[in-house]
This record gives structure tokens, C-alpha cells and sequence, in this order.
């Protein structure tokens, strides 16, 4: 069926309206524009045919998947009509493929490739409306008041409930209190009739939601926690009314009891249970909603000369903002003049200030500590590193992790089977249970009902996911999927890339070793001069080392490179040259003496240089890739953990054996060409490991993708990044322990919950339908199977939010 | 006498709860291919999914457009696991859900906790 206001398909059971049966409506709004002009609809139908045959002319063909989805609010709009104007406007501007409004909630919804969003709220005002981006928050706020609205309504259901249930209680039971007028009186009748009518808006109102959620769910098929509790409280209240009004067809005295305390008690537990559910779910996603809170709303940017202060949406690429101390960086960047020292730890976790100059990246929302700063913008909007880690957080949050994939299978039977179940201990208490056998079957048949739990089963799962992946989040490891954190818990053998990962990835000075007249400093001075002039990244290293030292360097006089041998250059009217035993001996230098030194070097994996001067054997500089200063740390912490630690590279074995000793890897994969990392990976696979692979760079990538769990380092390529399934934005191997550790806490509090819940629904279910009663005459109250329903699964999401107090066993140390 | 009809009433409950909740299903509603030929419906949450069952042609993306009508936070977000994607539903809020089905079959979507389902048939 089509609604013929919009077009939309709808279903069968949509809104009609009398005296059209062919049509229906997909809102009220569709609904009441046609009882406006109904003919304009009916006749329209061939006009949205070819409305719409037009519009496929003129959207370009979609690349579905690449394009954007934008999200405005929309003013001004008065009646449907406007709609399709918003639409139309909206889809003739070149790029837009697709734009729905909701006039009920007053957004456009617009799919477009490469537009601005100022095109998009030009268009609309073009049309006569205004337009505003409508971000995150927005909705965040919208679902935070609903809800809240739900546990005020909640609340105020239980406290009505609990009130009644209190002189029902009384009454219930004259033989356990003072002052009720005997069983079978007169008296008591009227009573319990009164208490017939008072538990009757505690059932329909207090327990509404019972009734609707069980309609709802039963008309698609299907039974949950409300089916349930609507059968057992309805059961209570018909079988008690029907004793009491109808006290004949009860042959037995002891047949005509009551249990309205059962409706009234059982009501206001399970609505108090799910307000306080309510509650404790919202903190779930606290670390998200952190997140979100941490987006700057303003920027100070300089446009003609002048500083003014934008909203954020309004900041554009290349725009130069100015930052001053104390305020938070609006948008990533880069600086353009200034320096100072940036508070990073919400995005990174480091809690260390990075100190940043001309020329250094900047993260939007990060705080700005000590100096001033002017940077250019380079990712606005969604483009923002926070932006995007939201989304990735957002995403794995509603992913699924392996384990929850059973439970769904058991949760699907669960509903029905306890009914059938239910059904089952009526049959058995009817046919053999003591007299009277009638009450015993209903009893026990609404305590079956009224304590089973299926919401503590489906929310142990992924309420402890929501918390752990925020949790990583906070402390910038980014968890792309359920799949990721769970396969981390098990993983054997962490296989590390060297460069980038074990190692910075760029060589730095390590020794200086004298070996003639000349003095440490000179002698790394006339070195690194000499250095100066040449490009080589070892030429670099040795020139920033001397820098570190504060030594003023000079500029070459002459200056001559011998590729792959050495360069020789006049420093202070000295000659001064470097390289290999081969250039040294083409010099006429005579070098034997630096032989040994120079072994020694390269077995602890550094590349050195022979440096003479003005003809004599002056000294050796080495060089070497340095090895991250948490490495070793981390590595340490990860053997605490049980796990084999592999360090793969294309390095010589002697170079690889000698930073691995350093930092204590077990397994050395050296010499091993890019490509066949990741068939490295897999034949440890074959060992049968659960391998981590923790790279940076895009020759990582197909190690990434192979390895059960790829961790990639967030200072490295987008690539990379792409390809792993964990991100570790501080680019160090403290977030592997972290991650690891991480999955460990998460995986161990899902397993609680789940054995919590299986075991106590289990346990639960038997109990209630009076596995006890033959053997100890033990039979289980109604009204305590609805206090433990009730607080089983507020305990499930209790036990969920404990993880966020988990903090990482590495800490960095705070300055 | 009365034993023999209540067991055998208890009997028959039990069959139809059987029938009822795991051995019927709904035939589901095709979703109607737009302008930009995507493949769309929208879904109304409450309480459950309507439509429950969609039915869409592989190869063809595909657009759900969740319109959450209730405040009740389990159906706070839908997750098509076997497509990878998931989206929070804030109540009132038209959200769509987009992916592309490549192979045919029976492909399930649920709220979190798997008590509210739907499924997309696709052919």
C-alpha cells in the first residue's frame, strides 16, 4: 500500500481513514493533509510518478556508500506542502542525490556529495525557510529528556503502586495480622472488594507499560520480559476477583483466597526496577557522551586581519585560528606561529602536556596549557579527529561481540519457553498437587511468570561492551567492534612491527666515542657541521644530537659527498671526513684502531661512522633507530600476562637480535620482506595462536588484517588504521597492554553477568514452580519472584558499570 | 474429568504457544525503490518492528528509515549484525540504516539485547 501524500510504502496495519480503504498514511501529518484535499492525493498519484521520474534525471547517478548524510533543522515550515518544497530545493542543487524532511521533528535529512553545508542552508533559505546544522548534541539532549521523562513517569507509577500495595498487603493475610475481621465475613468481603478496585489502576496505569509492550511484541511474533509479567499480574488479579465475586464456582472454602497483593506488589517492583535500570543504563554511555561534551562551541579565527569569535560549525579548511592559553583548540590543525605546551590526554590518554611549535599537528578539543598559538585549520566538521573517534565508538558500541551471538539464540526461546513452562506447572500442581490444587497451580504458575528474567540475559552482553569500549576510549584505545575486544581477551602472541612501533622510526644519535686529540664536543660539532650540508636521514640524526647538546654548529667552507662512502668538507680551516673503513683508508686515514668499535656497534643494532680529522683517526659517531622509552615497560607487562611477544622486521637478524635483547622480545622474525608480513603472521596462526599484530605503517596493513586482532598505532598511517581493529592514538606500546588488559576486564565482567544471568533464571525458574515443595514443603512467594525479577537486571547493569572505575596497570607518570 | 481437560487445555496452550511465537511468520513488506534507487522502507519502533519483515533484491542498497516512537530504552538502537551496522535510535528522530545485500537469504536485525527483532529477506 502507498501512502498518497508522500508515497511512501506502508504496511497494511498503517493509520487509514474511513471511506478509503485502499490507502494509508505513514504519520498523522500524511493523514490530515489528505482529509484537507483528498482529490489532490488520489489525482496526484501520477504527478509523484513523474515528480519522481524527474528527479532521477536530474540526481547523479549515487555512488551509494560514498556519500555524505548531513543532518539540518529546519524553521519556518507550516504545512506539508512545505516539505516538498524544502525537498525539492534541496534535491536540484548539484550534488545533493537525496533530502527527506521530517516535519514532525523539523530536520531535513540530505544525502550529498562533496556540498557545503552553506550550499545546502542557502538552498533551503532560497526557498523561504532557515536551515542550521544540527549536530550530535541534539539528539543526545532530545533522548536524554525522553528519558528522563520515562523514569520521572516511572517513578511516580512505582510510588503509587508501593502506596496501595501496602493496606493490600494488610489485608491479605488476616490470619498472620491483628484486627481483620475473620475469612468468609461479610466485613473482609467488602474489603477484599475494595482492594479489588484499588489494585485495578495499579494494574492498568502503574503497570501500563506491561500491557502495551506485551501487545506490541505479541503482534510481531514475538514475547518479552512485559508478555510475562502482564500474563502473571492479570492471572493474580482474574483469579482473586473471580473467588471473590463468584464464590460459588469455587466447591472449596479454602479455594476463595485472594492474592491482589500480587498484582499491586509485583507492579510496583519491577516499575521501581526498571527506573533504577533506567538509570543506571544512561551511565553506560557516559564515556560518550564525555566525548561529545568535549567538542569546543566557538572558534577565535582571523578573517581580514581581525579575530573573531564563530561558532564552530561556522570554521571552514585554512582558516587561521588563534588560541591562547587556558582555552581549548576548536579544530585539527597545524601551527603557524607560536608554541606552547597542549594538554592531549583526553584524546590520547597520555596525561603528559605535548609541547608543540610552528609546524606541529594540533587535535581540536585538546587544551591549550601555556603559551599562544595561531594555527591553520586542516579537518573541520566530521572530519575531526574527535569527530571521527565518536563515530568509531558509536559504531562499536552497537556492534556485537561473538559470545552475544549464542545468548541472542538462547534469549529468542526464552520468552516462549517459559511460558510453556509456566503452562507445564499448572498441568503438574493441578493434577498432582495437595488440596487445594487449583490455588497451588495458580500461585505457583504466577511466581514462574513473575520471576523469570530474560532483560538480565540480553543485557549482560552489551552493557559491559558499552562501558569497556567507552573505557578505551577514554583512555585512547579505540576498539573498532565486539569482535575486536572480545578475540583480544584471547589472543597468545603479540607480533610487533620494529619501526614505528618497538622503535621511534627515525635514528637519533646514541654514541660518541673519541679516539684522537680532538674532544667530544668538537669533535660531534665538526661532525654535525660537516653533516649539515648533506641530506641523509643519518646525516639528520647526527646533526640534531648535536643540537640536543646546544653545540653551535658552522657552516662548511667546501663540502664533497662520495654516495654510499662518505662526505669530506673544511670546518674552521679543518678537514674534516666521515664514513666507512673504505673512505677513511681512500683518505689515507689510517682507521685500523676503530675497527673493533665499530663491531661492537653494529651488534647492538646502530650504524656508525668513522670521523677523521685533518688526516688523523678522530672518533666514531653512531646512529640507531631509538627504542620507544615505554617499550621495554610494556613489553615487561605483557609477559606478566602470559603472552609471547615476537618482534618482526626487515632488518638483519644481528641488528634485530640486538634491540630485541633490549627489550626482551622472545621470537625474532628478521629479514623479512614487506609482503610477507603477513604471511608471518598466518604461520604463527598455523601454530595455532591467537595472534595481535601492532603495526604503523601501509606495508602493516595486510599483517593487520590477518592477524586475529590488528592494533594499529595512531600516529601512523590512515592506512593502517584502516586495516586494524583496535587504534592506540598515543602510538605506544603501553596501549597494547592496555588494550589487552582492557578486553581481559570486559570479558570477565560479561561472563559474570552471563553466568549471573543463566544461573539465576535457572535456578529461579525451578524454584518458583516448586521443585522444593515435595521434598522440604518449600514453596517460593510471588512477591519475592518479583523483588529478585525486578532488581536481576538493575544488578546486570550494576555489575556493567563497574568497569568504568577499571584503570589501565601502566600508568604514565604524571609531571 | 476436570484433570483430563485441563491437562489437555495446558496441551493445547503450549501447541499454540509453539506455533505462535516459532513455527509462524509474517510474509513481510517489500520495500519500494526511490528516485535514487535505493531500496526503502520505514520501520516504526514500538514495542516491536512494523514492518518485521522486509523484503528487498540483492545488489540493491537498501534504506531503513527507523522511526523510534517510545522511550523505552531497550530499542534504543537497532544492529544488522550480519551487515555489519548499527545506529542509536533517539525517540523521535527519523533515522536511516543503510547497507547493500549482495547474496540472498534471511538476514535478522534486533535491538541490542535481541528481544525486538525484524529480519530483511532478500532475493
Amino acid at each position: 500500500m502507498r501512502d498518497p501524500v508522500c508515497g511512501m510504502e506502508v504496511s497494511e496495519d498503517s493509520l487509514t481513514i474511513d471511506g478509503y480503504p485502499d490507502v494509508g498514511f505513514c504519520s498523522d501529518h500524511c493523514r490530515s493533509a489528505f482529509v484537507d484535499e483528498p482529490q489532490k492525493y488520489l489525482d496526484g498519484d501520477v504527478a509523484a510518478e513523474s515528480g519522481s521520474a524527474v528527479l532521477e534525471m536530474e540526481a547523479p547517478s549515487p555512488r551509494f556508500g560514498e556519500q555524505e548524510t548531513i543532518h539540518l533543522a529546519i524553521d519556518g515550515m507550516t504545512c506539508s506542502s512545505c516539505v516538498t518544497t524544502i525537498e525539492r530545493a534541496l534535491v536540484s542543487t548539484p550534488g545533493v542525490v537525496d533530502a527527506r524532511v521530517n516535519f514532525a521533528s523539523e530536520e531535513v535529512t540530505v544525502e550529498a556529495q562533496d556540498v557545503p553545508i552553506e550550499v545546502l542552508t542557502a538552498a533551503v533559505a532560497d526557498a523561504g525557510y532557515s536551515a542550521r546544522p544540527l549536530d550530535d548534541e541534539d539528539d543526545g539532549d532530545a533522548e536524554a529528556e525522553a528519558r528522563e521523562r520515562l523514569y520521572r513517569t516511572l517513578l511516580q507509577k512505582f510510588w503509587f503502586a508501593a502506596i496501595v500495595s501496602l493496606p493490600v498487603i494488610y489485608f491479605s493475610y488476616p490470619e498472620l495480622f491483628p484486627g481483620i475481621p475473620a475469612k468468609g465475613s461479610t466485613a473482609l468481603n467488602l474489603i477484599w472488594g475494595a482492594m479489588a478496585l484499588l489494585t485495578l489502576p495499579v494494574m492498568l496505569w502503574a503497570g501500563s507499560q506491561f500491557y502495551t509492550g506485551a501487545w506490541a511484541a505479541f503482534k510481531h511474533r514475538s514475547a518479552n520480559m512485559y508478555t510475562l509479567i502482564a500474563t502473571g499480574i492479570t492471572a493474580a488479579w482474574t483469579y482473586s476477583a473471580t473467588a471473590l465475586l463468584f464464590p460459588g464456582l469455587f466447591p472449596e472454602e479454602r479455594l476463595r483466597d485472594v492474592f491482589f497483593d500480587v498484582t499491586a506488589v509485583v507492579t510496583a517492583l519491577v516499575v521501581l526496577g526498571m527506573a533504577l535500570e533506567i538509570r543506571a543504563r544512561a551511565k553506560t554511555s557516559e564515556a560518550l557522551k564525555k566525548l561529545i561534551g568535549m567538542q569546543a562551541k566557538t572558534a577565535r579565527i582571523v578573517r581580514d586581519g581581525q579575530e573573531i569569535d564563530v561558532p564552530i560549525e561556522d570554521v571552514v579548511v585554512g582558516d587561521t585560528i588563534v588560541v591562547r592559553p587556558g582555552e581549548k583548540i576548536p579544530v585539527d590543525g597545524q601551527v603557524l606561529s607560536g608554541a606552547s605546551a597542549v594538554d592531549e590526554s583526553m584524546v590520547t590518554g597520555e596525561p603528559i602536556p605535548s609541547e608543540k611549535v610552528t609546524g606541529d599537528p594540533v587535535i581540536g578539543s585538546t587544551i591549550n596549557k601555556t603559551g599562544s598559538f595561531r594555527f591553520e585549520a586542516t579537518r573541520v566538521g566530521k572530519d575531526t579527529m574527535l569527530s571521527q573517534i565518536i563515530r568509531m565508538v558509536r559504531e562499536a558500541q552497537g556492534s556485537k561481540a561473538p559470545i552475544q551471538r549464542t545468548v541472542d539464540k538462547v534469549a529468542s526461546y526464552f520468552v516462549p519457553a517459559v511460558m510453556i513452562i509456566a503452562v507445564s506447572t499448572f498441568m503438574v500442581w493441578y493434577t498432582f498437587g495437595p488440596s487445594p490444587a487449583l490455588l497451588y497451580a495458580v500461585i505457583t504458575t504466577v511466581t514462574v511468570l513473575v520471576i523469570a528474567c530474560p532483560c538480565a540475559l540480553g543485557l549482560a552482553t552489551p552493557t559491559s561492551l558499552m562501558v569497556g569500549i567507552g573505557k578505551g576510549a577514554e583512555n585512547g584505545i579505540l576498539i573498532k567492534s565486539g569482535d575486536a575486544l572480545e578475540t583480544a581477551h584471547r589472543i597468545t602472541t603479540v607480533v610487533l612491527d620494529k619501526t614505528g612501533t618497538v622503535t621511534m622510526g627515525q635514528p637519533s644519535l646514541t654514541d660518541v666515542i673519541v679516539m684522537g686529540e680532538v674532544d667530544e664536543d668538537k669533535l660531534l660539532m665538526l661532525a654535525a657541521s660537516a653533516e649539515r650540508a648533506s641530506e641523509h636521514p643519518l646525516g639528520e640524526a647526527i646533526v640534531g644530537g648535536a643540537h640536543q647538546r646546544g653545540l653551535n654548529l658552522r657552516d662548511p667552507e667546501t663540502f664533497l659527498a662520495t654516495p654510499g662512502h662518505g662526505i669530506s668538507a673544511t670546518i674552521d680551516d679543518h678537514l674534516v671526513v666521515l664514513g666507512n673503513l673504505k673512505f677513511m683508508a681512500d683518505q689515507g686515514i689510517g682507521a685500523g684502531a676503530a675497527e673493533s668499535v665499530l663491531e661492537g656497534l653494529a651488534d647492538e643494532g646502530k650504524t656508525a661512522m668513522v670521523v677523521g680529522v685533518d688526516g688523523e683517526l678522530a672518533g666514531v659517531v653512531a646512529v640507531a633507530d631509538t627504542i620507544k622509552e615505554d617499550s621495554v615497560a610494556a613489553i615487561q607487562r605483557m609477559h606478566d600476562l602470559g603472552l609471547e611477544v615476537a618482534m618482526l622486521t626487515g632488518d638483519n637478524i644481528r641488528t634485530a637480535k640486538a634491540i630485541g635483547a633490549k627489550v626482551g622480545i622472545d621470537r625474532i622474525l628478521a629479514e623479512v620482506l614487506p609482503e610477507d608480513k603477513a604471511n608471518e603472521v598466518s604461520k604463527l596462526q598455523g601454530e595455532g595462536k591467537v595472534v595481535a599484530m601492532v603495526g604503523d605503517g601501509i606495508n602493516d596493513a595486510p599483517a593487520l588484517a590477518q592477524a586475529d586482532v590488528g592494533l594499529a598505532m595512531g600516529t601512523g598511517t590512515d592506512v593502517a588504521m584502516e586495516s586494524g581493529d583496535i587504534t592506540l592514538v598515543k602510538g605506544s606500546l603501553t596501549g597494547v597492554v592496555t588494550a589487552i588488559e582492557l578486553s581481559q576486564a570486559t570479558m570477565r565482567n560479561i561472563h559474570q553477568n552471563l553466568v549471573g544471568a543463566f544461573a539465576y533464571n535457572t535456578l529461579g525458574i525451578p524454584v518458583a514452580a516448586g521443585v522444593f515443595f515435595p521434598f522440604f514443603g518449600l514453596l517460593l512467594s510471588p512477591l519475592l519472584a518479583g523483588a529478585a525479577m525486578a532488581f536481576s537486571s538493575v544488578t546486570v547493569v550494576t555489575n556493567a558499570n563497574r568497569l568504568r572505575s577499571w584503570e589501565p596497570s601502566i600508568k604514565e607518570e604524571t609531571v | 474429568m476436570n484433570v483430563l481437560l485441563v491437562n489437555l487445555g495446558g496441551l493445547g496452550v503450549i501447541g499454540l504457544i509453539v506455533w505462535y511465537f516459532w513455527l509462524s511468520s509474517s510474509s513481510g513488506t517489500a520495500a519500494v525503490v526511490t528516485a535514487g534507487g535505493v531500496q526503502e522502507t520505514k520501520v516504526i519502533v514500538k514495542g516491536g518492528y512494523s514492518p518485521d519483515t522486509i523484503r528487498v533484491e540483492a545488489g540493491r542498497p537498501v534504506r531503513l528509515l527507523f522511526d523510534r516512537r517510545e522511550a523505552d530504552p531497550c530499542s534504543e538502537r537497532v544492529v544488522f549484525d550480519a551487515f555489519g551496522v548499527s545506529a542509536e535510535l533517539p525517540t523521535g528522530t527519523e533515522v536511516p540504516v543503510e547497507f547493500t545485500p549482495t547474496e540472498p537469504g534471511e538476514y535478522e536485525f534486533a535491538c541490542q539485547m535481541g528481544m525486538l527483532k525484524g529480519k530483511v529477506i532478500v532475493s
